[in-house]
């Protein structure tokens, strides 16, 4: 390894897999090991997987106040998303084909969605406050009565703000309209009890909780009871939703890291949160520096910030001694700036110069100050680059000017 | 992203970063871009009396390709006639760069900054511009 690897501050794109984790996933491999099919129910080899399997079903149900018998394995929190909004959408079809979604949602979500408008079916974008939370009179008055699916995320990937998913859920269910909650960046940092939330289907994804990649669940409610329709066919494994050999060392793997997060989430949650804050206060005392999305209801891990006439693209550049990352790149490229801080109505200039620092685990005070220093002076150097910042200096509102657009 | 070698030497250590008096009238100044698309690019030159340039800066708020370009084109014009430097093109910075497709456009904006640069010191200049230069002539100070 390495010894001059970048301070990893991305643990909104995935975490490493912890050390205990993995240590449990190997148990699940090689020859020596419960290498069995979880669905061979002729042998030893397979009783053993089985058994494995749902007791990482009861540490994934346990986090998150389920009953294990509503959890679906997937692949992931992508799929968990597809098979929730697809499935759902196909099944209750004959009720109504509006589905009501917000602009902010992961690409996994608004992608699903605009699959199923191709097929036909009507979708409604809402727009979040400036906060990035969602006003519910707006999300009432986009309710109809053909309306069968409402999907908010909780945590969003990239600015950290939380939903009231409580109080979207008693709408929903007071209107008959299922709900489904993409808590992919929920697990280990927001307090969950689905034993008493409205929520009808609920994604997950192991690595962002220290679990590995490649493997998530579904929360299908059993009461009231939820239907799907299967994406994938096959051997009927989970109970029909979801065909596919199961993959013993993923799952068990995302068993403990939950497991770990049930245990260890108050105090880490903690931790996290005075890391954040430390890097806010650092990089806040910098002049027109902005805070993206709501900083009370927000994860502890999370700041997302703009560093105005700096572009973001030039500035993760500078920052190579930091892994964080940037929803910018100027239109030109392929790449837009962040649609998710577009849809936040913040100008195109701060979307352009933003940058997401996600703190986790492993991430020490250290590297925090050091990337304050590391921050500071990039932004500085970059801003006596920048015309832009000459301008605001001369005091020129940018607004004003007659751009040479090419 | 990967960068070229020379774009990251460029933007590591930028060539000719800064502003001269757009007023004076000698300097040509060229901004083109818009804050929205992510990019703009101030290149000034200054202009002695032979038409030769003689000085140039620039400020370019954009991704490291663009700042790179901009960096790279100052170098290329000091020295060079107003003929000489309006003749580049955005090829051969992208060349001499190494930039990759989606990248192009960058060097582009350097192209248009170098020719608005040029057109604006001719037009506040009383210097005779070029027999193919077609623009009216301007008296100034
Ligand atoms: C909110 C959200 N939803 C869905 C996903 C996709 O999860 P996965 O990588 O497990 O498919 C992610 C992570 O990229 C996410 O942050
Ligand atoms: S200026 Fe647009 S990507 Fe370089």
């Amino acid at each position: 390894m390495s010894s001059r690897r970048p301070i990893y501050l991305d643990y909104a794109a995935t975490t490493p897999v912890d050390e205990r984790v993995a240590e449990a996933m190997f148990r699940f491999m090689t020859f020596g090991g419960a290498f069995g099919n979880p669905a061979s129910r002729s042998h030893s080899f397979g009783w053993e997987a089985e058994k494995a399997v749902e007791e990482a079903r009861e540490q994934v149900a346990a986090l998150v106040g389920a009953d294990p018998r509503e959890i679906v394995w997937t692949s992931g929190a992508t799929e968990a998303d597809n098979l929730a909004i697809k499935g759902a959408a196909h099944f209750y079809q004959k009720k109504g084909r509006h589905i009501v979604t917000v602009k902010t949602e992961h690409k996994a979500v608004l992608d699903t969605c605009r699959q199923l408008e191709r097929e036909g079916f009507e979708v409604t974008y809402l727009d979040p406050e400036p906060s990035g939370l969602l006003d519910l009179n707006k999300l009432e008055a986009a309710l109809r009565n053909d309306t069968v699916l409402v999907s908010v995320m909780q945590v969003n990937n990239e600015i950290g703000v939380i939903q009231d998913i409580e109080a979207i859920g008693n709408l929903t269910r007071s209107r008959g309209i299922l709900f489904h909650v993409d808590a992919a960046q929920s697990t280990g940092k927001v307090h969950l009890d689905l034993s008493k939330l409205p929520v009808d289907l609920m994604s997950f994804s192991a690595h962002k909780t220290y679990g590995p990649k490649g493997v998530g669940a579904l929360y299908v409610s059993r009461k009231p009871r939820v239907r799907l329709e299967a994406q994938m066919h096959g051997g009927g494994h989970e109970r029909g939703m979801r065909s596919g050999t199961l993959a013993p060392h993923q799952i068990i793997g995302m068993g403990e890291a939950f497991r770990i997060a049930r245990e260890e989430m108050g105090a880490e949650n903690e931790r996290l949160r005075m890391l954040r804050d430390r890097l806010w206060e650092g990089l806040s005392t910098m002049d027109e520096v902005y805070l993206n999305g709501d900083l009370e209801r927000r994860v502890a891990g999370n700041l997302n910030a703009s560093f105005n006439f700096v572009e973001g693209e030039s500035l993760i550049m500078a920052l190579k001694d930091i892994a964080v990352s940037s929803g910018s790149a100027c239109t030109s490229a392929s790449l837009e700036p962040s649609y998710v801080l577009r849809a936040l109505g913040r100008d195109d200039e701060l979307a352009h110069s933003s940058i997401r620092f996600s703190v986790g685990r492993y991430t020490t005070v250290e590297e925090i100050d050091h990337t304050i220093a590391l921050v500071t002076s990039a932004v500085e150097k970059l801003r006596e680059l920048s015309p832009l910042w000459e301008m605001h200096q001369e005091g020129v509102d940018l607004k004003s000017v007659e751009w040479v657009a090419h | 992203m990967a960068y070229s070698d020379k774009v990251i030497d460029h933007y590591e250590n930028p060539r000719n970063v800064g502003s001269l008096d757009k007023a004076d009238p000698h300097v040509g100044t060229g901004m083109v871009g818009a804050p929205a698309c992510g990019d703009v690019m101030k290149l000034q030159i200054r202009v002695n009396d032979a038409g030769v340039i003689e000085d140039a800066r620039f400020k370019t708020y954009g991704c490291g390709s663009a700042i790179a370009s901009s960096s790279l084109l100052t170098e290329w014009v000091k020295g060079k006639t107003l003929e000489e430097a309006g003749a580049i093109k955005n090829t051969q910075i992208a060349e001499e760069l190494a930039l990759p497709p989606v990248k192009i456009h960058c060097s582009v904006l350097a192209e248009d900054a170098i020719k608005a640069a040029i057109e604006d010191f001719r037009k506040k200049t009383v210097q005779a511009p070029p027999a193919d230069h077609e623009e009216p002539r301007r008296l100034s100070a």
